[in-house]
Formats: structure tokens, sequence, C-alpha cells
């Protein structure tokens, strides 16, 4: 463990840190002993609770639970992140061509309108759709979603068009390419490749946003835990919770660990052989804009 | 537009409640998550531990569901609140994982020869810290946290179908008992809320060009 903070620890250091490890160690296990304590003495731990998911009570089987879970609740969530996926890319290229026209008149109105959608909360604009446009429930999530994710996908790709090489741009109209034929088949494709990670943890917020269409009710996943609480009583719902934040997890971590994996690949790639200049500086700036996420 | 201007003072106390839960969670989760900053660049295992699983598990839930745990699930577990109080929870507990992020990454921004200069001249641990470390690691977590606040400010609005009277909460009471003004009623809503964001967002962009300093 190097670290700005701290030399590689002697020997008297290093007795320290193994004491101060242990003190920790113990300290953090003995709350989470409370933790479970707590839970135990509300018998949240009771075989009886968790049976829910094996050998439900009032004439369901498992297999009911799990189909209104995974099958009804998860596809729903991952189907309106899928579509509002695809429909925010394409608005995000368009929201990034439009946003990088030479005439102020079209310029100018695509930043207001940038600024305007990225500065509103999701569950405002999916409200918006279903009651003031009369969506079905599912598309108003993916309108709201579009929107957001719209305005956020064109910033991304236009801070990787601007990070890349002048040359590019000069090559191109060099060898007699036009200002659409260039920002397509030259600059886009890199600039795709370069925010490649960014847009992915992007995914990842637009997965976790579509829980939003809990709160204007559409019916996905988080509603499908709340109605089988509902079902077989509220005390089973810390089991249901811990099912939920399970599936949640398991499909977001996957998405994250794709971004990760892609970061390594793309730099790897950079460090091998296209040097960039500007490399540096796209990294700095490729996390403030996904770290807030959400 | 009627329905606007009738309800104003209604705009204005949900304006009101979505500032407080702002602030509020803010000053939690700035503390809660420099502490677990802390915890991520400190020498003490167990501790860098924790603040890894804390940031991986709860950065890769959403929000609603932090909501639906201190709304619907504390109750199970003996520990029942206001709402109000329960959206703060949700709303810290969220943030916090992110400051921690903002704030490993700005300690790790500093450069390693900094620190390594400072010891050289003899400067204790706690020296290093406060004269040379801290005050570079600082220019560069605040532009991320402003950003993080003004999606606490949008965040806040998961709030509103939790129960509480805030901006959203207040269109989406409004909106139903006024079919024939929805759009100006939720545009209402959206101006109030771009009042705070955009601002921000300008501030935001003007702190990151003043702290952007070679180095």
């Amino acid at each position: 463990m190097s670290s700005v903070l701290y030399d590689a620890p002697g020997p008297r250091a290093r007795r320290r840190e193994l004491l101060l490890s242990a003190v920790a160690g113990v300290i953090l296990l003995a709350v989470l002993f409370v933790m479970y304590r707590q839970l135990d003495s509300r018998e949240q731990w009771a075989a009886e609770r968790w049976q829910v998911f094996t050998e439900p009570p009032l004439s369901q089987n498992a297999a009911d639970v799990w189909r209104s879970l995974l099958v009804t609740g998860l596809v729903a969530t991952l189907r309106a992140a899928a579509v509002a996926a695809v429909i925010a890319a394409v608005v995000g290229v368009v929201l990034a061509f439009a946003r990088m026209a030479r005439p102020g008149w079209i310029r100018v109105p695509v930043i207001a309108v940038i600024e305007f959608f990225r500065g509103l909360p999701v569950v405002l604009l999916m409200f918006f759709g279903v009651i003031a446009l009369g969506l079905p429930l599912f598309w108003g999530v993916v309108f709201g979603l579009v929107l957001y994710n719209g305005a956020i996908i064109a910033e991304i790709l236009r801070a990787g068009i601007v990070s890349l090489p002048k040359g590019q741009t000069e090559a191109a109209y060099a060898i007699g390419l036009s200002r659409t034929q260039t920002l397509f088949t030259i600059l886009l494709p890199q600039a795709v490749r370069r925010m490649l990670p960014s847009l992915v943890s992007q995914l990842v917020v637009l997965n976790k946003d579509t829980s939003l269409g809990f709160i204007i009710g559409y019916a996905e996943l988080l509603r499908r835990l709340q109605l089988n609480t509902q079902f077989f009583g509220q005390r089973y719902w810390f089991q249901f919770f811990v099912v939920g934040a399970a599936i949640y997890i398991a499909v977001n971590f996957t998405l994250s660990r794709l971004a990760v994996w892609l970061e390594r690949r793309g730099s790897a790639k950079a460090a091998g052989g296209i040097p960039h200049a500007e490399d540096v500086e796209v990294q700095a700036a490729a996390p403030t804009e996904t770290a807030t996420g959400l | 537009m009627d329905a606007v201007i009738e309800n104003l003072p209604l705009y204005l106390q949900g304006f009101r409640t979505t500032l407080e839960l702002t602030l509020i969670s803010a000053a939690i989760a700035l503390v809660w998550g420099t502490v677990l900053g802390a915890f991520r660049v400190s020498p003490v295992a167990p501790l860098r531990w924790l603040g890894t699983a804390y940031v991986e598990l709860v950065r890769n839930t959403p929000l609603t569901l932090v909501f639906i745990f201190f709304v619907f699930v504390a109750p199970q577990l003996g520990i029942t609140v206001d709402f109000f109080v329960s959206a703060v929870c949700a709303l810290s507990v969220y943030t916090a994982a992110f400051v921690c992020e903002a704030v490993r990454s700005g300690v790790n921004s500093v450069g390693v020869g900094q620190a390594e200069a400072a010891r050289a001249v003899g400067l204790t641990f706690t020296q290093t810290l406060q004269a040379i470390v801290l005050p570079q690691a600082l220019r560069s977590v605040i532009p991320p946290l402003i950003n993080i606040f003004i999606a606490l400010t949008k965040n806040s609005s998961v709030a509103g179908g939790f129960f509480v009277a805030e901006l959203f909460g207040v269109g989406k009471q409004l909106a139903p008992a006024n079919p024939s003004d929805v759009v100006a009623v939720l545009v209402g809503v959206a101006a109030f809320y771009l009042a705070i964001t955009i601002p921000a967002g300008l501030l935001a962009g003007q702190v990151e060009r003043r702290v952007a300093f070679a180095r």
C-alpha cells in the first residue's frame, strides 16, 4: 500500500498499523454483531421469515414469488432501461452534433435545452410525461430517462470530441470530407471509444434511475417488492428488501466492472500504441462527470 | 397559470422543505463522506475495507431503494421516525458514498512528490497533512463536491414520493387537482429546481476554472 500520505512503513510503524488494524477490526465486528442482534431480536433471521422465498404461505409457491420478482419485476426494470438507453444514445448524438453546430441559432437553443434537462430531477420529467402528456407508465419512465440521459450523453460525447487532437479534423477536411462526414466517420467513433467508461457508468446511473418509476407507479422491481409485502404481510419487508437490493447490486456491479475493464483496456491500448497528449486531460475530466452519478 | 399564482405559498413552502432537506443532508453527507474517505486512504486495513464495501454497495443501489429501507423496512426493525427524518437519512447515506469518492480521488490527486518533499524537509505527519496535502486536495475536491450537491438537490425530489411535501411533492399534489393547468403547475416546479441547479452549475464551472492550476 503506497500512498501520498505515508512512506513504506518501518518495523515500528508496521507494529502500530497491526495494532490499529486489530482494534478497528474488533470494533467493526462488534458493530456488526450489535446489528445482527438487533435484527435477531425482531426475529428477522427466523427461518420462517425467509421461507417466503422457498415455501411461501397463503397457498403460493416459490416459483410464483420468484417469477413476480425476476420475470415481472426485473424484466420490467431492464426493459425500461434498455429502451431508454437506446433512444437516449440517439438523442445524445443528435444533441451533441447540434451543440457543436456553427450557426448560433442552432447552438444556443441546444445549450439551453441541455442545461434545462440536466438541471431537473428525473422523477419530475417522468411525472410530466405521464400526467401532462398522458403517456402510458412505461413510456413515461422512458420519457424521463431519455430527456435526462440524452442531455448527459450529449455532454459526454462533446467532451470526447473536444479532447481529440485537432489534426484529426484537419486531416479529414484535407482529404475533402464534409463537416458532417468528419463528425460521423472520424470524430464520433474515436470520441465514443475514448468515453466508453463514462458512457457505461452513465448506463449504471440510468439503470438505477428506472427505480424512480416506483414513485410514479410503474410496476418495476421495487414495486414488485412492495406488492409482495402487501400480499404476504409487512413483516416480510426486510427479507424482500435484502433480496431486491441483492438483485440490483448484482446487475449494477456487473455493469460497473464492465466500465472499469473498458477503462483498463482503453488506457492499456493508449499506452501501447496511440500516444495522445490529451489523454491525461480526458482522464482527469471524465471522473468528475461520472463520479457525481445522479 | 392561475393555479401557480394561487398556490404560490404552497410552492414556497415546498421550496423551503427542499432547501432544508438538501442542506441538512449535505452537511451530514459531507461529514460522514469525509470520514469514509479518510478510512479509504488510511493505513488501517479494516477501515479501508469498510470504506470500499460501503461505497460499492451504496453506489450500486438505487436511491429509491435506500428510501424504501428508511421508510418501509426500518419500522419493521423497530425504528419509527418522522418521514422528513427518514428522507434526510436516506439522502445522507446515499450522498456520503459519492462524497467519499470525491475526497479519496482528491487526496490521491496530490502528487506523491509533494508529501515526499514535505517529509524530506522534516515535517511531521500532521504538518505534512495540514500544510501540504490537504490544501491541495481541497482545491481538486471542491468542484466535484459542488456537482454532488447539485445532484443531491435533484435527488431530494425522491422524498416527494415518500410522503415529504417538498417541491416535487407539491407538484405531485397540485397537478391532478388542476387538470387544465398541469403543464403550468409542473413548469412552476421545474423553475424552482432550475433556480438552484443552474446557478450552482455555473458556480461549479467557475470554481473549476479558477482552481485548475498548473501542477
